[in-house]
């Protein structure tokens, strides 16, 4: 009883070094494999040491890039959904309840349909699309305060809104739904290190502020009115973390797409291994998250080589099941 | 020495008028009860004290500034607060729950130190939990996990706590652990105590003073012994009631007859 809080302790670290075993083999699994098989020395032989054969080719302009933004996209949808679950304190909580894929969904598809030309602007419209519907929401939730309830309210209202346009636009052009099923669907074929770059410096920010906010989230976690009382501004709080959510997810799906099921499903796999600490449960997600996407992306192009199906379809038809699993587990135990 | 006062706040529900111009004025080092029916506007005064909700006109006094020109944290230092409802993670154990109630000293340059631990270790030892340290919140009995709430409060090292009904949902043995406790607190820590009750019973034995809350405005307000009287029962909560006089604990109680 005694050393419970150290064994505690010991396990969770446990829990985060195996993470971390996780990570590394889905970062070589990923790398890895696709039309041609490379072998995981060669992989570091080729990160380390330039090289002019076709593997160094294909792991720099190909892989790598491709790899990258899958555990970039893994860690910010990740990210994002944990602390909107712990700010809602709703468990259904997730990147699309604050109208990152509505949004984001809603501005790519006007783009990519009423103005094919500008094309490119394409990540730029859905992250501004993510932030737009964020705010949208948070201020018809505003009443003297923005309670979590009524944000979910607004939420789901203002999605079904959008969510109406992109059918709108969709049917009075079917002509050229083919050319944005790839975004709707979320998918990471053909990234580049552009979009690496692009991505790149949301994660930076999200890590850092991750560093700094457990423990405000661990308070909030306690109701407005005892973290009033332990110091907390509530309000303050929860708009910073609505704000850094919707622009990690924002980030994430601009580049890869409506792939939300991340932000939903690696949380809750997230709380069921490691706990609902959040000092323990941010460093755990952002392995975990990684780690999914990774993998699923793994499996996206090799399964049905050569014919790639999107990683979204994947996540959704991997992650379901495993969620239903995870939550009758829940259930037995308590 | 008065802790904290207010200077007759107002406060609205939408529309609706929930506390009408209220001053109360509490002593340090007493434990300071508010009683009132159902939708008096107990709670939402203790609310209203502790920052939570902000009147609409009025100020609050705490050591004689006003609230809103301190900061929250520096507020939380020097008051800690015990909502009645509260959420808490399944699976955080009491030595956790305690450490939060050091977040108002923390700060970027100010990390959790061996001097946060050994207040929290105190807190702990204080409200009677010391086995219980490494237990999951969720398999503690309602009083013990009152009581690690209350020790959270304590390892914010306050001089005024304020309790929105904190026996609620307890069975009678742990309804008195929790009173015993906060009077235990009271007594050795000189901790000056705000609380709502709604056991009048309860009220009149371990407050000093009482505060007395009816629509929204304060009724009246004395020492036990001037407030639980008959016309105030009848006035009031609406009971005949008799009143006795408790020897043992030096105090009123009553039993009551029936409806008036």
């Amino acid at each position: 009883m005694v050393n419970n809080i150290k064994k505690v302790i010991k396990n969770k670290a446990m829990i985060l070094i195996l993470l971390v075993l996780l990570f590394i083999i889905s970062f070589f699994l990923s790398v890895g494999n696709g039309a041609v098989k490379i072998s995981p020395a060669e992989i570091v032989k080729s990160i380390f040491f330039k090289d002019n054969n076709t593997n160094y080719q294909i792991i720099w302009n190909v892989r790598l890039p491709r790899t990258l933004v899958a555990a970039l996209v893994g860690v910010c949808l990740s990210l994002s959904g944990v602390i909107l679950q712990g700010i809602m304190k709703n468990p259904l909580a997730g990147p699309n309840i604050i109208g990152v894929s509505s949004g984001a969904g809603l501005f790519a598809l006007i783009i990519l349909i009423l103005f094919p030309q500008y094309y490119y602007l394409v990540p730029m419209g859905a992250f501004c699309g993510a932030l737009f519907a964020t705010l949208i929401i948070y201020i018809l939730a505003w009443k003297g305060g923005a309670q979590p309830t009524r944000l979910v309210l607004a939420g789901v209202a203002v999605s079904s809104l959008f969510s109406a346009g992109t059918n709108a636009l969709m049917t009075f052009f079917p002509d050229r739904v083919q050319g944005v099923l790839n975004f709707m669907v979320g998918g990471l074929s053909a990234v580049t290190w552009e979009d690496f770059k692009m991505i790149v410096p949301y994660t930076i920010l999200g890590l850092c502020l991750v560093i700094f906010l457990p423990n405000k989230l661990n308070i909030l976690m306690l109701g407005d009115e005892m973290a009033t009382g332990l110091g907390l501004n509530v309000e303050k709080t929860r708009f910073l973390f609505i704000i850094l959510s919707s622009l990690l997810a924002g980030s994430a799906v601009s580049v890869v797409g409506l792939l939300g099921f991340v932000g939903l499903i690696v949380p809750h796999i997230g709380r069921v291994i490691i706990g609902s600490d959040h000092r323990f449960l941010f460093p755990g997600i952002i392995l975990l998250g990684s780690s999914t996407v990774m993998l699923c992306d793994t499996l996206a192009r090799t399964l049905f080589a050569p014919v790639e199906i999107p990683v979204g379809i994947i996540m959704s038809v991997l992650g379901g099941p495993f969620f239903l699993y995870l939550l009758k587990l829940r259930g037995e135990n308590s | 020495m008065i802790a904290l006062e207010t200077q007759d706040i107002n406060i609205n529900y939408g529309d609706k008028s929930i506390l009408k111009k209220v001053n109360i004025e509490i002593q340090s080092g007493k434990i300071v009860t508010i009683i009132g029916p159902n939708g008096s506007g107990k709670s939402t005064l203790l609310k209203a004290i502790s920052g939570y909700l902000k009147p609409l006109s009025g100020q609050i006094n705490l050591n004689g500034v006003n609230i809103k020109s301190l900061k929250k944290k520096e507020i939380a230092k020097k008051m800690a607060v015990l909502p009645q409802i509260k959420d808490v993670p399944s699976d955080i154990t009491v030595e956790n729950l305690v450490s939060y109630g050091r977040y108002p000293h923390l700060s970027f340059r100010k990390r959790f130190s061996n001097k946060d631990k050994s207040i929290v270790q105190w807190a702990i030892e204080k409200t009677g939990l010391k086995e219980y340290k490494d237990r999951y919140i969720n398999t503690l009995s309602g009083g013990e996990r009152q009581r690690a709430w209350i020790a959270m409060a304590l390892a914010q090292k306050p001089k005024i706590v304020l309790l929105d009904e904190p026996t609620t949902y307890l069975d009678i043995s742990y309804q008195l652990e929790v009173l015993e406790i906060v009077k235990e607190l009271n007594v050795n820590l000189n901790l000056t105590v705000v609380m709502v009750l709604h056991d009048l019973n309860q009220a009149a034995r371990y407050s000093d003073y009482i505060y007395v809350l009816n629509e929204g405005r304060v009724y009246s307000h004395g020492k036990p012994e001037n407030i639980i009287k008959a016309d105030l029962l009848k006035n009031i909560f609406k009971i005949q009631a008799h009143i006795y006089e408790d020897k043992i604990n030096k105090c009123p109680y009553f039993i009551p007859h029936k409806i008036v």
